[in-house]
């Protein structure tokens, strides 16, 4: 008799907690965000959070969207994925099923987002990932169609891996590479591979192309490899976790070539983290926090008085990817689904903070330019620009 | 050349998967029990060594001896808090809490340190190059320290009377207590000098590849678990040895084949040593005493 009593407290007392969570303010555009909280890359998520927090302050703030003579509020829903595969797919299907989101912005890395589009796709529900860069995104797993509901606001690895290998051909005057890459993740494998027939394809040739598994952290087997090939430039697009560590194993072995990066480089953290062993490396990305337009400038110093840091390619991309949302929902005239998507299918250019963008009829991948950054006295610098 | 640059290697991440094997034999030999905990507590070291070697800036040597210190007691503590009320229970049941101190482990850092740290170099690292070998001073450090504390626990075992102590309760635990020895306090020894030896792990690992994060226990955990299991599982000896026999395999498969086929081969070739060694390769069967 006293166990039951305690339980039934204890459940109306959690019952209780959940009447606080209505919403009183008026009609919202509910938002859902899958992110990279904790995990192998907390970075990542911490900038996706904050551009998506960025973005929907900067709408209330100004009254809200105009929907058909109301105002809606966005109404953010924000998740961690965990840095699991499995829980960006259960995030998913809670945003969708239990808190009712017209459209889902996240996840970020490919291994990641691969998942929760299958169920976003399913379940009929827009879902725009920032930064997931492999093809895979967005294209049917079993057909190798375009998906209906998935889009992005990057450009996809088979652009971002031709202009690494033309950078390292024509910039480095490589002759011969060699990659790192980490073979049970979806997006460190697609480009690799897309680096390596790229190159090989200009007349260069790839001496030594070596695998790990997520979470590995040593190398010294494959590097020592590497280094008995002899490359004159050595490609590592994995992300700023493992970057570190690869760059300073290779250092005490004795690799004094170039080291040259994909977007997963992007985030500030690779440099606390790998100091001095990656001055002078460059890398591939989105945007250029140094060279930016007058949007971006814009966004950067909104970003830095709200979060005092400056926004890396994550931020700036969730931030690309609510004004794409945005303009979507606009053009709908009202949060429904369908309505949003088809809005969204028929935006065919988009200016926003990491440069303009086309999207083709069908496609949910737009068509951008990359830059190319140097890491110099131990910050981020513009090197160059990549059309396409 | 390239081979010996790879037995190095292989020497460096052996060592490292002895020192941690040695925790799970110790504790498997005193209690016939296996602590999973103990790649959490490996973890739980290294995070050690970043408080006491960044956020208090202490050099290497106060850095290590805080850090296995530190260890250690949190390995008695767990023994007594979780384990010794359990020392009678099913075989099932320490297990278990085993897998949820280490979830515990895992999560309570996870909630104080949400994002990978990294460690500052405590030493000056130097690397000579011998004959197109690169050699790093760090490299010989581990190799050497790892050495110097099993040739240390060794002669702890079996040329003191704790140590003593320690093989007669694996022997025989009710018959030890009745010949006086004290045997929870022999057993929170054990405990301090496995969980210490994990911690001292933690830290070399922790300057050998800076970047920690509350999930690195687990994979390592599990490699140096086969490595006591396929050495023999309640011995000492057995230890270093699957120790350094998983890191040469590791390292020399990745070295001569595809790398992608590193942790299938290494894992394929226990299985079959197992199979033919099914006690491990130092390891004795336990009769059972009617």
């Amino acid at each position: 008799m006293k166990k039951t009593a305690l339980l039934v407290a204890f459940m109306s007392a959690v019952a209780m907690s959940f009447a606080g969570c209505t919403d009183t303010s008026g009609p919202t555009v509910k938002v859902g965000v899958i992110a990279e909280l904790t995990g192998d890359i907390p970075a990542v998520g911490a900038s996706c959070r904050n551009a998506a927090e960025l973005a929907a302050k900067e709408i209330n703030d100004a009254g809200g969207l105009d929907l058909g003579g109301k105002k809606y509020k966005i109404k953010l829903f924000i998740e961690d994925n965990a840095g699991k595969a499995d829980q960006s797919a259960s995030a998913a299907q809670k945003l969708i099923t239990q808190n009712d989101v017209v459209a889902i912005v996240g996840p970020n890395a490919s291994r990641y987002a691969v998942p929760a589009s299958e169920i976003a796709e399913s379940s009929k529900v827009v879902l725009i990932t920032p930064w997931s860069t492999t093809p895979k995104t967005t294209l049917d797993a079993k057909t190798g169609a375009p998906k209906k509901y998935i889009f992005r606001a990057c450009f996809t690895d088979p652009f971002q891996g031709r202009v690494v290998a033309r950078f390292a051909m024509e910039n480095l005057k490589s002759k011969k590479a060699a990659v790192l890459y980490d073979v049970a993740s979806e997006y460190n494998k697609g480009i690799a591979e897309i680096f390596k027939s790229a190159f090989e394809e200009k007349g260069g040739k790839v001496v030594a192309f070596e695998t790990y598994t997520t979470n590995d952290k040593d190398f010294s087997a494959q590097l020592t490899k590497i280094k008995k090939a002899g490359p004159d430039v050595v490609f590592l697009p994995n992300y700023y976790s493992e970057v570190p560590l690869q760059v300073q194993q290779a250092h005490r072995l004795g690799i004094n070539v170039p080291f040259i990066g994909s977007d997963s480089w992007g985030s500030e953290e690779l440099l606390k983290l790998a100091g001095k062993d990656v001055e002078g490396y460059y890398f591939s990305t989105h945007y250029a926090a140094d060279a930016a337009t007058p949007a971006a400038t814009r966004f950067i110093q909104a970003y830095k008085a709200k979060y005092n840091s400056t926004p890396d390619d994550v931020a700036a991309l969730t931030y690309d990817a609510f004004g794409l949302l945005i303009q979507a929902v606009k053009s709908a005239g009202k949060p429904d689904r369908q309505a949003v998507r088809d809005a969204l299918a028929r935006i065919s250019g988009y200016d926003g903070v990491t440069g303009s963008m086309q999207f083709k009829e069908g496609s949910g991948d737009p068509i951008k330019s990359a830059v190319i950054l140097q890491i110099k006295n131990g910050k981020f610098g513009w090197f160059a620009n990549a059309n396409p | 050349m390239y081979l010996i640059q790879q037995l190095l290697n292989a020497l460096q991440l052996g060592s490292i998967y002895a020192l941690i094997a040695l925790g799970y034999t110790m504790v498997y030999g005193i209690l016939t029990m296996i602590n999973f905990a103990h790649g959490d507590l490996f973890m739980v070291g290294a995070f050690f060594c970043f408080l006491a070697g960044v956020s208090l800036g202490l050099p290497f040597v106060p850095t290590m001896l805080l850090s296995m210190a530190g260890t250690a007691m949190l390995g008695v503590t767990i023994e007594r808090l979780a384990y010794k009320p359990l020392r009678n229970a099913p075989r099932v049941s320490p297990i278990i809490t085993a897998l949820g101190v280490g979830l515990f482990l895992e999560n309570f850092t996870l909630a104080l340190s949400p994002y990978p740290k990294h460690i500052t170099p405590l030493l000056d690292i130097r690397v000579w190059t011998v004959g197109g070998v690169s050699v790093s001073s760090l490299q010989i450090l581990i190799i050497a320290l790892s050495v110097v504390l099993m040739l240390l626990l060794d002669l702890y075992v079996r040329r003191t009377m704790v140590g003593m102590a320690m093989r007669a309760i694996s022997w025989d635990r009710t018959t030890a207590s009745l010949m006086g020895v004290p045997v929870d306090g022999i057993i929170s020894v054990t405990f301090a000098i496995g969980a210490g030896l994990g911690g001292a792990a933690g830290v070399m690992y922790g300057l050998a590849y800076p970047v920690i994060d509350p999930y690195m226990g687990i994979m390592v955990g599990w490699k140096a678990f086969i490595s006591a299991v396929v050495g023999g599982i309640g011995s000492i000896y057995g230890a270093m040895l699957g120790g350094f026999l998983l890191g040469g395999v590791e390292v020399l498969v990745a070295a001569y084949f595809p790398s992608t086929y590193r942790d299938f081969v290494a894992f394929s070739l226990l299985l079959v040593l197992l199979v033919w060694k099914p006690y491990g390769i130092l390891g004795k069967p336990r009769p059972q005493k009617v």
